[in-house]
């Protein structure tokens, strides 16, 4: 088996729930827990397996945000697992979940530096290193009805963006979304073979707006006329906005590196 | 990167000290290398060598204090095949029982014949040197950090050891022993231009384009898809505050303090032992030698902390941070 995670970009909103059940079933999961740091403090901190970020892609008209929810890739090839010193890391046979031993760990932070996903996290407390299990305290319960036997984030996202199987079964619903929708890993070039799959934003539509200015009503030519200034102005402020933020990306890359 | 400064007191103490050591057994393989000067005495043998002991000693123990869980720091033997910072810590390991052998047989202590002292010093030599080119790839061997992913990456850890490693043992002579540093004082300029230059090619190869966030979330122009264009930018990153992934891989230094504290490596690692070194050759050595050594060293650790601080992450991309 080769389990692992289809991720929707397309129909992702963004709303965090799925890093939200994540952190709620694994916190008193096999790897749990999963500690704040100062939650209530200034700089509220603490551990995720699963983390959300929100990108803009293209520019403005023709630009959409994409949001992009990030957690293990339980790769076939796993770099993580080859560069642990202790054992602690390792990759199941039976279905490739890559999982770390807590009892084994020494906390050297040497997996999190070889994983280019950012799926790994030291656990200030425990001084232990936690990640993403793909909930196999879960997905393996027979006590749980068949239904629910998924990771907590695949069974909570309100826009069925995620979704959890085997891709080693060509029939099994995550094959079918990935052939059908074209589903990608991401930066494969780096050669440790992600499981996990993307599914790309579908190309958006262009809804072409009525022609202009031919006849109808005085009411409609008013309203033509003032949308059309209207466009024109929101134009101009993004291309003016879009070239204010260019020069603070091209100030602040000259200041800062790192 | 974060530099912790556990590391970087490491890696420095031990490759000076395993530097320091293969020098001493190289001085016993071949003579002629203290030719000009007296050759290796045993008061100098028995100084070098637990100065060299000791420092790798505390390098060994300074790594343990940056690990989250120290008390299973005794499992880093178990994968040896696969991970460099396990083959590093069983390396170092094996290397006391073959150095401490080696020191009492050079030092006369044991009834070996001249055969297998030189046996010995060519082992120390090697296993010296293959603990720290273990220690070199387990940085060079993250694909994930494209600053460190070069062979270059253990040259310089190689080189910088040999060249920390020779101002000490240059010291010891210049202290203990009598006066004079011969061939060494010699080939010495030499090694450290050798180094100068393999860590100026590092540096160029720093400058080399990294990824994009195009290229690390898949979207946008070069997107194998195409069913979105453009630049990707970072809207938000999920979080009000730090994170372990921002705290340990975006490290922030500005461009100009990155620039300034390469030129003090120049200056401290290389340069001015050179000059202290023309300076010695002719003179009393033994104050100037030991300067020469200290400012190697704290040439070292700047270099390394730059080695560190210097590295980009390829995760910082998804905090639309630059990799």
């Amino acid at each position: 088996m080769k389990l692992g995670l289809v991720i929707d970009l397309d129909t992702c909103v963004g709303c965090q729930a799925c890093a939200v059940a994540c952190k709620q079933w694994n916190t008193s999961g096999t790897t749990g827990a999963l500690p704040d740091y100062q939650p209530y403090g200034a700089e509220p901190s603490g551990l995720w397996f699963n983390r959300v970020r929100h990108y803009e892609v293209g520019d403005f008209p023709a630009n959409r945000t994409v949001n992009f929810p990030l957690s293990c890739m339980h790769c076939e090839d796993a770099a993580c697992v080859d560069v642990c010193p202790t054992g602690a890391s390792y990759k199941r046979a039976e279905d490739g979940i890559v999982l770390i031993d807590q009892d084994k760990c020494m906390g050297c932070n040497y997996c999190s530096w070889a994983c280019p996903y950012g799926a790994r996290e030291l656990d200030r407390h425990s001084g232990t290193m936690k990640k993403c299990t793909l909930c196999v305290d879960r997905i393996y319960d027979t006590a749980l009805p068949a239904a629910e036997r998924q990771p907590a984030c695949v069974l909570t996202c309100p826009s069925h963006a995620r979704h959890f199987g085997d891709f080693d079964d060509p029939q099994s619903k995550v094959s079918q979304l990935v052939r059908e929708r074209q589903g990608e890993g991401l930066m494969e070039d780096l050669g440790y073979a992600p499981v996990n799959r993307y599914l790309p934003p579908r190309k958006s539509v262009q809804v072409p707006s009525a022609a202009r200015g031919e006849g109808g009503s005085l009411l409609d030519k008013l309203k033509g006329w003032l949308g059309r200034q209207n466009r024109a102005a929101a134009g101009e402020s993004a291309k003016q906005s879009a070239s204010e933020s260019a020069d603070v990306s091209a100030s602040g890359s000259g200041e800062t590196e790192a | 990167m974060n530099p912790a400064f556990s590391v970087l007191v490491f890696t420095v103490a031990a490759g000076a000290g395993y530097g320091l050591l293969s020098w001493l057994a190289l001085l016993l393989l071949l003579p002629t290398l203290s030719q000009g000067a007296a050759p290796l005495g045993s008061g100098e043998l028995l100084t070098g060598g637990l100065l060299g002991l000791v420092l790798v000693t505390l390098g060994l123990l300074s790594s343990t204090l940056h690990l989250g869980n120290p008390k299973n720091a005794w499992r880093s033997f178990m994968r040896f095949r696969s991970s460099w910072l396990s083959r590093e810590a069983v390396c170092a390991v094996l290397f006391y029982p073959l150095a401490l052998l080696w020191l009492a047989a050079a030092l006369g202590w044991l009834p070996l014949g001249e055969g297998a002292v030189a046996a010995l010093s060519l082992l120390t030599l090697l296993l010296a040197q293959l603990i720290v080119f273990t220690t070199g790839m387990i940085y060079a061997c993250l694909k994930t950090i494209r600053h460190w992913h070069t062979p270059l990456t253990p040259v310089n850890y190689l080189m910088i050891g040999l060249c920390t490693g020779l101002l000490l043992l240059l010291a010891v002579r210049g202290l203990v022993g009598d006066a004079g540093i011969g061939r060494l004082g010699e080939i010495a300029p030499m090694l450290l231009a050798a180094g100068a230059i393999a860590k100026w090619l590092y540096f160029r190869h720093a400058r080399l384009p990294g990824k994009s966030l195009n290229d690390a979330t898949g979207l946008g122009d070069g997107a194998r898809s195409a069913s979105t264009a453009g630049r990707v930018r970072l809207l938000d990153q999920g979080h009000t505050a730090g994170t372990f992934l921002t705290d340990e891989f975006d490290y922030r230094v500005t461009l100009a303090r990155i620039a300034g504290l390469r030129l003090l490596v120049a200056a401290l690692l290389f340069a001015v032992p050179i000059l202290l070194l023309s300076s010695a050759g002719t003179g009393d050595g033994g104050g100037t030698l030991l300067l020469a050594a200290l400012a190697g060293l704290a040439g070292a650790l700047v270099e390394r902390w730059l080695f560190f601080a210097e590295a980009r992450h390829v995760v910082n991309l998804y905090h639309g941070r630059p990799a």
